[in-house]
């Protein structure tokens, strides 16, 4: 008879794995990348397909031939799914050469350099982003007009929503925002204006329908995306009171990357906090410094540099919002 | 000229001020170190292993001099720097102290995967408290080595490691400072400090199993069964036989190895002596001859 | 009507109950007899027979050995065969008496009738002498834990007790030992109950059972209208939320009192709670109404592919090997054998370790559900903060425990965790949090308990 097998307690596990989780989250952007390969074409299917490629082969290759790993990580589902979602960030114009320079920063520096999975600081996919955006401004800001379905590079470019919103705010002209979209084709997505942004950011709805399902298959909860949204939408709306030439919360919270953001990208398991209280803390902050970048900084989108500066202070809020513990609540009877 | 000489007059104020504040509190505030303390760190080996019980070598040195104000320090001693290290830092201080017997560690478990066999498979954090909570372990032998090696990861000075082929740890003796930190790691109290011994040389009882010789020799089959024969072959009565397990007193042995001998499940092991010499069968049959 | 219970995280585990509804049969009696002499928390007891003495059912055969401690009475008749070693439930072998059985023997005194003695029946009982029966028919917790009844009695100077409630919870998957126990002698249990709360000195009592076992519930419901209404107790039953673990006993004295127990060293009855295993007031009725010691006990034999799964009343002192047989034999292949449940259960290497005072379950996992995966990098999702019944921060316990950073661990109050199992559940990478934890929170409570010496 086998010998028996003995370990200490507990013995049972519930069905939760890695990769439950990641393939789950591709499985929730599943609608948002339909729509966009509905919109912007072929264009986008490259693009998401060379940066899915391009991540799974670098780590494939770092763990090879620089960690000498005998068990190679790409298979749990991390890579990929960050070479979706950096996929996800980019224009669908942009040339494959600067994708995997792009996937390079993500999994090389941002990822496996901090130690790989699980121990990086910073969100990988919005690293990559940031470091093309500083790296190649031109490319990563003229983006294909909607439409478009067999052209890739040399797709026709138009004005972005947020682009727009910059233009008033800069110029002190509200009609300019007369040139939006309404909320609501800004919410299914149908851009009768023309410019529409990077390839994850068209389509609100079914960007929420992903959120409905992550929260239904328990992969995040509702604590970040809600406390992000809340917040821009508050303080949009105190700036629109204030000065009309900031355009109205629903549209704010519409246009741009803040849906992608707030559901996908700020919700990453690692670089996110670990307690109830300091996801809303951490969210309320991403909230506050993306409408700042948006209204008052250079740049047009704030999302990503909101996601990053917060992330350095996980830690911090880590150490300092920690969990109720069991006997402090004042007894009640 | 007259902003170069008011920002030159206002700076140097600023710093005569600060330099007088400075020198003002580092007399008031000053406090008292004795010198010697940093001459005694200079001597210890800097290691801060924590093996003489103080924490780090800087807490040593405090805890010398302090006591070297009693007149001496013994019962203090850095096993790392052994002899050596403590007789200079006995000239610094000014005082004699006592030869202590460089010690070493010494892993009291012979049990081997060849004399030992598995009865169950362990799953989970392979570490050997994790498994000595657990139960009795992979074996039947609930006191004898777990082999995760706790002992391997807590030496700081590479003297220690697993041998894959018996299962077991194994000193290596030129570098193992005595530091301790391998016996308080053991979670069965199997690896102990004893005395090096004269070109190393030492005898000791190679098990801690405390069942009665029948149940632990079912478990292994190299286990002291507690039968006393080495107690009564001892001339010098180094060994003592407690709970079914004995233990050689390394202070009274003479290393005359008798008791290896007569060991029916040889559990006393002698290290570092010489190979018997191979026998000369025309020299026995010679011996036989003649007797 | 809200279902109450505990109100910080929690898991659902599959459930498992393959016993439910399997009527309890009588376990046969073993050839031999182990009784191991530390069955409970404090000093291990004393033997009080030796080699070749003969003994009855219920013969004293280990006093007490110290304050905190319980006596140890044979279940079986026959003979002293030794006082020796045997593998116990800790894996361990400890000293242990072994009997060889003959016969089936009681002593004079037990009644064995099955007539139901209420206590206006026993006008002679007061907490005084209900506790001593208490004491001196060694019984302990029947929950597993083993703590001595009489003691939990008698609460601290500075702690009062307001109320008993009754764990008849059961939230470990595969265990029905005490569901069957409450649909087969529900008199007895009330009985039971009352007798404890004459003891400890309170007029409130709560029965506290998971909403999967609702004949149980209403069973005991309508039992206990008809006794207690109208009398000087007050007693309800609580239905409570499926969800593990909600028999811990702090757990249990939130959801139905809605009091959270504060850090060690506080206990339950600090917020005026005494909290009693079902098991254990059907043994205090035994003991203090039918003059019978604590030697048998209601036990699940349990696993997925055991050919019979069953329950069984069972002689303390029996080897696991002979009721496994009674179900079928060891299963082929892989097997992982606890005694417990799958949760909080202890993974044995041999067959021969007897049934003792805490032992609920004997669980055999096969196959699949044997062995662990493999761990891999911790993904910070923070799932296991989020189940953690005590609030506490498994993965930074973990790994504060793994760096042997004491002195953190105590800071983020490790000796709090009640080791349920939840993080480790949970954890999607298969990290051995529990491992960890525990080793942590053994040494620190070594490091407090040495601070407090020097003092």
């Amino acid at each position: 008879m086998n010998k028996l097998i003995i370990s200490l307690s507990p013995h049972a596990h519930g069905n939760d794995t890695v990769e439950r989780n990641m393939y789950g989250v591709m499985l929730a952007l599943l609608p948002a990348l339909l729509v966009s390969f509905f919109y912007f074409g072929i264009g986008s299917v490259i693009v998401c397909a060379t940066s899915v490629i391009a991540c799974v082969a670098i780590e494939w290759a770092i763990n090879k031939f620089l960690l000498k790993n005998p068990r190679n990580t790409i298979l749990d589902g991390s890579a990929a799914l960050t070479g979706l979602l950096l996929g996800m960030n980019l224009p669908s114009n942009l040339p494959i050469w600067i994708i995997v320079i792009g996937a390079l920063f993500a999994i090389g520096i941002a990822k496996m350099s901090f130690g790989g999975l699980g121990q990086n600081i910073f969100n990988p996919a919005l690293v990559g982003r940031c470091a093309l955006l500083v790296a190649f401004p031109a490319q990563m800001t003229t983006w294909p007009v909607a439409g478009q379905w067999m052209s890739y590079t040399d797709a026709l470019t138009g004005a972005t929503p947020l682009s727009i919103m910059k233009q008033a705010i800069k110029s002190g002209d509200v009609t300019t925002l007369q040139q939006l979209p309404d909320a609501f084709s800004l919410l299914i997505g149908e851009n009768t204006m023309g410019g529409a942004g990077t390839i994850g950011e068209i389509c609100g709805l079914a960007l929420l329908a992903g959120f409905a399902f992550m929260l239904w298959r328990k992969i995040i909860t509702w604590h970040i995306p809600v406390a992000i949204i809340g917040t821009v939408f508050v303080f949009s709306t105190l700036l629109h009171l204030a000065n009309p030439i900031y355009a109205d919360p629903t549209t704010v919270i519409l246009t741009g990357g803040l849906m992608l953001g707030a559901i996908f990208m700020a919700t990453d398991y690692v670089t996110s906090p670990m307690t109830a209280n300091g996801q809303l803390v951490y969210g309320v902050c991403i909230g506050l410094l993306t409408v700042i970048i948006r209204n008052w900084g250079a740049y047009p989108e704030g999302m990503s540099f909101a996601i990053l500066i917060m992330n350095a202070f996980t830690p911090l809020i880590n150490n300092y919002m920690k969990p109720k513990r069991f006997g402090e609540t004042p007894s009640t009877k | 000229m007259n902003s170069i000489l008011i920002a030159v007059i206002v700076l140097g104020g600023i710093g005569i001020t600060a330099a007088f504040m400075l020198y003002a509190c580092s007399k008031k505030f000053a406090v008292f170190e004795d010198p010697r303390i940093g001459q005694v760190s200079e001597i210890l080996p800097g290691a801060n292993c924590g093996g003489c019980g103080f924490p780090g070598c800087s807490g040593m040195a405090s805890a010398l001099v302090k006591e070297s104000e009693k007149g001496s320090i013994d019962g203090l001693s850095c096993p790392v720097g052994g002899q050596e290290t403590m007789s200079k830092i006995a000239d610094l201080l000014g005082i004699a102290v006592a030869n202590g017997e460089p010690k070493v560690a010494v892993v009291r478990c012979n049990g081997t995967c060849e004399y030992r066999p598995l009865i169950a498979e362990y799953g989970g954090l392979r570490t050997c408290s994790a498994m000595h909570a657990c139960g009795a372990g992979e074996t039947a032998c609930g006191y004898g080595c777990l082999g995760c090696g706790d002992c391997v990861s807590v030496c700081q000075f590479d003297a220690i490691h697993l041998n894959p082929m018996t299962g077991l740890p194994e000193v290596d003796e030129e570098k193992c400072t005595a530091c301790g930190a391998c016996t308080k790691a053991c979670p069965r109290s199997i690896i102990e400090l004893r005395k090096k011994g004269p070109k190393g040389r030492r005898v000791f009882v190679s098990c801690v199993n405390k069942d009665k010789g029948a149940v632990s020799m079912k478990a292994c089959k190299v286990s002291c069964i507690g039968c006393g024969k080495c107690e009564k072959e001892c001339p010098f009565g180094a060994i003592t036989v407690e709970s079914n397990c004995s233990y050689i007193d390394s202070d009274k042995c003479r290393l005359c190895r008798k008791c290896v001998s007569i060991c029916p499940t040889k559990a006393i092991q002698a290290v570092n002596f010489p190979a018997p010499k191979p026998v000369d069968p025309k020299a026995e049959e010679r011996k036989e001859a003649l007797s | 009507m809200k279902i109450r219970t505990f109100r910080i995280g929690g898991i659902h585990p599959e459930e498992n109950k393959l016993t439910h509804e399997a009527a309890t049969a009588i376990a046969s009696l073993p050839k031999r007899a182990i009784f191991p002499l530390s069955q409970h928390i404090g000093a291990p007891a004393k033997p009080v027979v030796e080699k070749g003495d003969k003994v009855k059912v219920g013969t004293l055969i280990a006093e007490a050995g110290g304050f905190v401690s319980a006596p140890i009475y044979s279940s079986v008749s026959g003979t002293v065969f030794k006082i020796d070693t045997a593998i116990d439930a800790t894996g361990y072998r400890k000293p242990a008496i072994i009997i060889d059985v003959e016969g089936d023997e009681w002593e004079e005194g037990i009644d064995r009738t099955d007539k139901i003695e209420t206590t206006a029946e026993h006008p002679e009982l007061t907490p005084e002498t209900i506790i001593d029966s208490i004491k001196n028919a060694g019984i302990t917790g029947m929950g597993g834990a083993g703590f001595p009844t009489f003691i939990k009695l008698c609460p601290p100077p500075s702690a009062k007790a307001e109320c008993v409630i009754i764990n008849a919870v059961e939230c470990e998957p595969y265990i029905t030992a005490d569901y069957r126990l409450m649909m087969e002698k529900p008199d007895q249990i009330l009985i039971g109950l009352e007798l404890l709360m004459m003891a400890a000195k309170v007029k409130v009592g709560y029965i506290g059972i998971e909403t999967n076992k609702p004949t149980a519930i209403d069973l005991l419901t309508k039992k206990c209208k008809e006794k207690f209404d109208g009398s000087i107790y007050s007693v309800e039953v609580v239905p409570l939320k499926q969800r593990y673990p909600q028999g811990g006993e702090k757990q249990l004295v939130d959801a139905v009192i809605n009091r959270q127990v504060p850090a060690p060293p506080a206990i339950p009855v600090n917020v005026g709670a005494i909290v009693q295993n079902v098991g254990t007031a059907y043994a205090v009725y035994e003991a203090v109404m039918k003059h019978k010691p604590l030697f048998e006990r209601y036990t699940t034999v349990t696993g997925k592919k055991l050919q019979h799964p069953s329950n069984f009343l069972v002689r303390m002192g029996t080897p696991m090997q002979d009721l496994i047989e009674a179900c079928g034999g060891m299963p082929e292949g892989d097997n992982k054998l606890l005694a417990g449940g799958p949760m909080m259960g202890k993974a044995l290497t041999t067959t021969e370790v007897p049934i003792c005072k805490g032992t609920n379950s004997v669980t055999i996992l096969s196959g699949d559900d044997a062995r662990r995966k493999e761990p891999e990098p911790c993904i910070r999702c923070a799932k296991c903060v989020g189940v953690c019944p005590m609030g506490l921060e498994p993965y930074l316990l973990a790994k504060v425990s793994e760096a042997r950073n004491w002195e953190r661990a105590e800071q983020e109050d490790i000796v709090s965790c009640i080791e349920c199992g939840s993080c480790q559940f949970t954890c999607p990478a298969h990290r051995p949090l529990l491992d960890n934890i525990r080793q942590g929170k053994s040494t620190v409570m070594g490091i407090i308990r040495n601070r407090a010496a020097k003092k």
